[in-house]
């Protein structure tokens, strides 16, 4: 926070740049840019994945192209025509809620990907409701506690879980807790689609702790980091100086100020677990849209794909979005000073 | 608009991190950024990562020389226990696990450092130029990064994969890219910094190119988070690389590769978990190596700068 | 009421000692000024009246009494009841002390109620009201319901006030309090501070480097050196006959609004925490050190009953110091058969929308020195960036040599570019810290000269050499160097220039006040020997007298007065002028 250029003297005092519908602005504005966002991004997963110079039918289909099934699949996918025409069509599908059909089984992709966005929507729910407030606990008191044995063990411990990809992480879980070493989880998610997850909840548990496990490092070491400078601040001291509790000093002045660079991260963590779902969910062979992504880029089940990556894209420009507004909510410099 | 808080009254002496030796000699001559590097040497972290990276890399490097076997031979029966034959058991097609492990490090490593090279390039090139420039140059340079921001990494990777198929340059290329905007943004925040620094400003006075201000005033005061990046993005690209040839998209079989070995083995974890153990163990240990060394130069870093006066 | 005794505090890590050997009284309704450079420890003493001490400090030895009873032995449960209850704290920047997230009344409120002041929240109410009118503040909700941001500086600091004295404490720690301010507020506070030390029967430690606002405020003073404390009595007599030589070289190195004195630096620099010398800490760049100084550390010894000093050669410095301060040289005005070097007419800047630069005319001329004098946000620096080209956003004309000047240095040609340069208030940022002092050097020389390696080098250590520098800095990086060395390398890269005019931008603001006067003689020089015209752009009314010829005084974008440095400061027309002398802190006040 840069200081203001000017300063001003104690005969002008700052007036109050309050201004009644700021926060409804900058939401506005926020919302506006994200669907600008949205829009180029389509654009990115439409040109990467069907405008490509070349024929497409015959990429999707490989060896098996014979000419009846070219055709389908070009009368499917428009590719008769214009690419802007094709274009247009898959964008209005879009925003319709009309995602096409699968061309693996012909399902609408709405239908074949309903179940398994709730399944991947729950798994990274259950991991976000347990790992956000633990790495904010834990980044906490690692900064309370600094250099104490706890900070230390913990320091290494994220440090070794931050460098570990996701799927080491969940095979080392598989051999520890479910071949290997000990026995008592299942190694696989032996479910169908369509049974909604949490009525087999000794399935999730390996793939939510591998989530966890990959979250939380993040979190807590920024919220570490960002809780020892709001220690050392001046304010946090004088808090201390006027003779306020400890409880307190951490409580009021220490706590609301440290967690706001956290909440950022957390969207950005957060909007890395849909992304993490994809290597993740195909380890546990988890019946969610990690693998169901896996499966279609396997078979080049083109609508599926376009379908996963702009979900998974929006959910960060979403999470994004309520980062900001929550991060101008908390804190009343940025607050009042919204126009 | 005048910062006058100078006087922090010998507290500046006062070493902030535990980890970090009191304050070098005033009269050494060494360069800020051999002392950052001398300092991480000494930190018991980096020794470790140091260590961790160069036995990994041994063994990707020479490995292939030492495989008792070739990495397509049947030698057993599929998912053989070690015993007699083959130390560390078979595959799932009956090949020397030993060997094949030996074998698969190479395409890991290789692939990860062209990517991170790559990445570094593209990003820091990036993010100096849009933080020299500011104003709307600089907006629509980090607009359109953040929008390769909204895939995750591995599903960006993908997306391509799908349509032009598991190529490797593909895959270097991609994984490169995905790093670009991430490591533009920290080049652009580091140089904004410097950016407003008066020495900039100074060498703007006397007619500097603009170039030569990127290359020697700012560049060369942004390294230091630039290593801590470099280490932490091949961590990633590592992590990166091994998961697309563990989904099957990388390497190709019958090739010998870490990421590859753990798909193709899993089935048989609980008769024969060697092939799938020994790849996932030498991921783990190379990736906590890259990352120990990451934050060994991130602390050194700290220590160095919190030294000087701005800090 | 309160004493400290032998108090030593030293780093956790090397056990090298912050402050030692500290030792001195304060009674109700004093204020007890402690004046000290930066890394002398001052704040180090300060916070330990507290029983505080930031990380990586601890107390090793001593005792701090209240009222008999040593607080650095209480429990920590005691310790926060006498903080903020009994003994309380001004910080230096309120701005990053209030807590950005909390309501000013909520703050206020908190420490009555730590203190289990006032019987309910009524009676708490009650109690802001009355602190915010004796500090001066409004107390109406609205503004009690206001974010620190939303205050201005002196309005902060005079809620730190309000905060540190409503518990009706029985001691007060001011850690320079009127740093981060300007000067006419700097004097309401002041006034404010003395005001409520004296009528609650306060006893109050003031802690700052500046002797001129101490010299306004305190009865007492105590000078701090390298961790311990050389001299202590009353203002009257430490102004008049220092006993201490460090003390005699810093009140030479005050500047001073009436600007009949010499302006004198300390060479050298104070030693830091674990690399103070056997001996007298001083000896190093003392004039009257001799082998016994640099042998033992010298014992306290009374010069008077109430004034006290720690030196082996105390009577030789009193006797001298009772002289005066040696009267100014005149310094060098224009010649008549100069030629005009600069002239800014009719400049308008603009920063975005906003304008902040109105009509600014300026003329400069070889050998003379024009001080621009102004607060913070008059404007001041801007002038300067549009004269050196860093501030494009004008109108106007920039005249060199007669020749007008394009608005980007960029854009101007290499003579113009040559000819102008820039100094910049802080060194600490205007040397890139990974390049030799000899690279830096050396940038002017090969954007302007076409010199060879052996020339450029010749020609680099000369300019070093100009503002006493040597050779051997070639190789170092500013990292290495202190503040003043750092600034004289910034010197030194503008004279590699060859330039006829040098812009001064608050050269001297983020260095300690013995550098400072050494710049200034340094500058003073280089516009004498080698007849260089200066624009120097300053906030510091009390250095013009000192170093300029022509002052233009600015408020708000506007030059309100003009003219040669005597008539304005003697006889000031505009109504600004003279409310800033009159809130200048002066030492022959006293």
């Amino acid at each position: 926070m840069k200081k203001p250029a000017i300063e001003s003297s104690d005969d002008r005092p700052v007036k109050t740049r309050w201004v009644p519908h700021g926060i409804t602005w900058f939401i506005l504005r926020r919302v506006l840019l994200g669907i600008a966002t949205l829009f180029i991004i389509s654009l990115i997963v439409f040109g990467a994945t069907q405008a490509l110079p070349g024929d497409a039918a015959r990429a999707i289909l490989g060896r098996e192209a014979t000419p009846q099934k070219l055709a389908a699949v070009r009368k499917q996918l428009n590719l008769n025509r214009p690419v802007t025409d094709q274009y247009r069509e898959w964008l209005g599908g879009i925003v319709t809620g009309d995602f096409g059909r699968s061309l693996a089984n012909q399902l609408p992709v709405s239908s074949f990907l309903g179940n398994r966005i709730v399944n991947s929507g729950f798994l990274v729910l259950l991991s976000a409701v347990i790992s956000i407030p633990l790495s904010l606990l834990i980044g906490s008191l690692g900064a309370l506690w600094r250099d104490r044995p706890f900070d230390t063990v913990t320091s290494i411990i994220n440090l070794a879980l931050a460098a570990l990809p996701e799927f080491v992480i969940g095979v080392g879980l598989i051999l520890l807790f479910a071949t290997s070493v000990f026995q008592f989880l299942p190694a696989v998610s032996l479910i169908s689609p369509d049974t909604p997850v949490w009525e087999e909840l000794e399935f999730i548990v390996l793939p939510a702790l591998t989530l966890i496990l990959a979250v939380t490092p993040y979190i807590s070491r920024i919220m570490r980091g960002s809780m020892i400078e709001v220690l050392e601040s001046d304010y946090v001291e004088m808090a201390r100086l006027k003779g306020l509790r400890e409880r307190l000093v951490i409580s009021r002045h220490a706590l609301p100020n440290g967690i706001i660079p956290a909440i950022q991260v957390t969207a950005l963590q957060l909007a890395y677990l849909a992304g993490g779902v994809v290597v993740i969910e195909f380890v546990f062979t988890f019946p969610g849209i990690g693998q169901a992504l896996v499966d279609a880029v396997a078979k080049r089940d083109l609508p599926i794909i376009q379908s996963l990556s702009m979900l998974i894209a929006g959910v960060y420009v979403v999470l994004n979005l309520l980062a900001d507004v929550a991060t101008i909510l908390i804190s009343p410099r940025l607050r009042t000073s919204l126009r | 608009m005048t910062d006058q808080r100078t006087d922090v009254d010998g507290m500046s002496e006062a070493p902030v991190e535990p980890v970090s030796s009191p304050p070098p000699p005033r009269r050494s001559k060494r360069s800020p950024l051999a002392m950052t590097m001398a300092r991480a040497l000494r930190l018991g972290r980096t020794k470790v990562g140091l260590a961790l990276v160069t036995v990994l890399v041994a063994v990707a490097a020479f490995g292939p020389l030492l495989a008792p076997e070739s990495t397509t031979a049947f030698v057993g029966p599929p998912y053989q226990p070690p015993g007699e034959g083959a130390v560390m058991g078979t595959d799932f097609l009956g090949r020397d696990t030993l060997s094949r492990f030996l074998a698969g490090g190479r395409s890991v490593l290789i692939l990860s450092l062209l990517a991170t090279v790559l990445g570094l390039i593209a990003g820091v090139a990036i993010g100096l130029i849009a933080a020299y420039s500011r104003g709307s140059m600089d907006d629509v340079i980090m607009r359109s990064m953040d929008i390769v921001l909204a895939f995750p990494q591995i599903v960006f990777v993908l997306l391509l994969v799908s349509t032009i198929g598991p190529k490797l340059w593909l895959l270097v290329l991609t994984v490169a890219a995905t790093h670009a905007p991430r490591v533009a943004r920290l080049a652009r925040g580091a140089a904004l910094e410097v950016v407003e620094r008066d020495f900039v400003k100074a060498a703007e006075v006397l007619g500097e190119p603009r170039w030569r201000i990127l290359l020697s005033e700012i560049l060369p005061n942004i390294t230091s988070p630039l290593m801590v990046e470099a280490s932490l993005r091949l961590t990633y690209s590592i992590g990166l690389v091994a998961a697309i040839s563990f989904l099957g998209f990388g390497l190709q079989p019958p090739a010998a590769d870490w990421g590859l070995m753990i798909n193709e083995n899993r089935v048989g974890l609980t008769v024969q978990p060697w092939p799938v153990a020994l790849p996932t163990l030498a991921i783990a240990l190379l990736t906590i190596g890259t990352n120990l060394i990451a934050d060994g130069l991130a602390r050194a870093l700290i220590g160095v700068d919190r030294g000087t006066a701005e800090a | 009421m309160l004493e400290v005794e032998n108090l030593r505090v030293e780093l956790t890590y090397s056990s090298a000692d912050i402050v030692d050997e500290i030792s001195f009284h304060i009674v109700a309704g004093e204020v007890l000024g402690l004046v000290g450079e930066s890394g002398s420890g001052k704040s180090t003493i300060g916070l330990a009246l507290l029983g505080h001490q930031r990380r990586g400090a601890r107390v090793a030895g001593g005792e701090v009494r209240l009222e008999g009873d040593n607080i650095l032995t209480w429990s920590p449960g005691r310790l926060r009841k006498l903080r903020g209850g009994v003994v309380s704290y001004v910080p230096q920047d309120p701005s990053a002390s209030l807590n950005p997230a909390l309501r000013i009344g909520k703050q206020l409120e908190e420490t009555l109620e730590a203190h289990a002041y006032g019987g309910s929240s009524k009676a708490r109410h009650d109690r802001i009201d009355e602190m915010m009118s004796e500090v001066l503040l409004p107390a109406d909700r609205e503004f009690l319901q206001r974010y620190p941001h939303q205050l201005s500086g002196g309005q902060l600091q005079r809620v730190a006030l309000a905060m540190a004295f409503a518990c009706r404490p029985k001691v007060i720690v001011l850690d320079e309090p009127t740093t981060a301010l300007d000067v006419t507020t700097q004097s309401h506070v002041l006034g404010t501070v003395r005001d409520l030390c004296v009528a609650h029967g306060v006893a109050a430690l003031y802690v700052t480097h500046d002797l001129a606002v101490v010299a306004s405020v305190a009865d007492r003073l105590a000078v701090m050196y390298a961790g311990r404390m050389v001299e202590l009595g009353p203002k009257e007599q430490l102004f008049k006959s220092a006993a201490h030589p460090y003390t005699k070289r810093l009140i030479q190195a005050v500047p001073d609004i009436s600007g009949r004195f010499e302006l004198v630096g300390i060479p050298g620099r104070a030693p830091p925490p674990g690399h103070r010398p056997e001996g007298c800490f001083f000896a190093p760049r003392c004039e009257f050190a001799d082998d016994k100084a640099r042998r033992e550390f010298p014992g306290v010894t009374h010069v008077s009953e109430s004034h006290q000093v720690r030196c082996w050669h105390a009577e030789e410095v009193f006797a001298e110091a009772a002289r005066a301060r040696g009267l100014r040289k005149d310094g060098s005005g224009r010649d008549e058969q100069d030629k005009g070097l600069l002239a800014v007419r009719g400049l308008q800047a603009y920063y975005r929308s906003r304008h902040v630069l109105h009509d600014v005319n300026i003329e400069v001329w070889p050998r003379q020195c024009v001080a621009v004098v102004g607060e913070s946000g008059s404007g001041k620096t801007t002038l300067a960036r549009c004269v050196v080209g860093l501030h494009r956003e004008f109108s106007g004309e920039v005249l060199l040599r007669g020749k007008a000047l394009e608005t980007s240095a960029r854009s101007r040609d290499q003579q113009s570019r040559r000819q102008i340069q820039y100094i910049f208030q802080s060194p600490y940022s205007s040397l890139n810290p990974r390049k030799t002092i000899g690279q830096i050097i050396a940038q002017p020389l090969r954007l302007f000269s076409d010199l060879g390696r052996r020339d450029a080098e010749a020609r680099t250590i000369e300019a070093l050499e100009r503002v006493s520098l040597s050779g051997a800095y070639l190789s170092r990086y500013p990292d290495q160097l202190s503040g003043g060395e750092r600034q004289r390398v910034a010197i030194a890269r503008a004279l590699a220039a060859q330039p006829s005019l040098l812009v001064c931008d608050e050269v001297t603001s983020a260095l300690d006040v013995s550098v400072q006067a050494a710049i200034v003689e340094l500058l003073g020089e280089l516009q004498r020997d080698l007849g260089l015209g200066l624009l120097f752009i300053t906030h510091n009314l009390a250095l013009i007298r000192t170093i300029a010829q022509e002052v233009a005084v600015m408020a708000d974008g506007r030059i309100v007065e003009a003219g040669p440095v005597a008539s304005v400061l003697d006889s000031p027309q505009a109504d600004y002028t003279k409310k800033l002398l009159s809130d200048t802190p002066s030492l022959t006040t006293v």
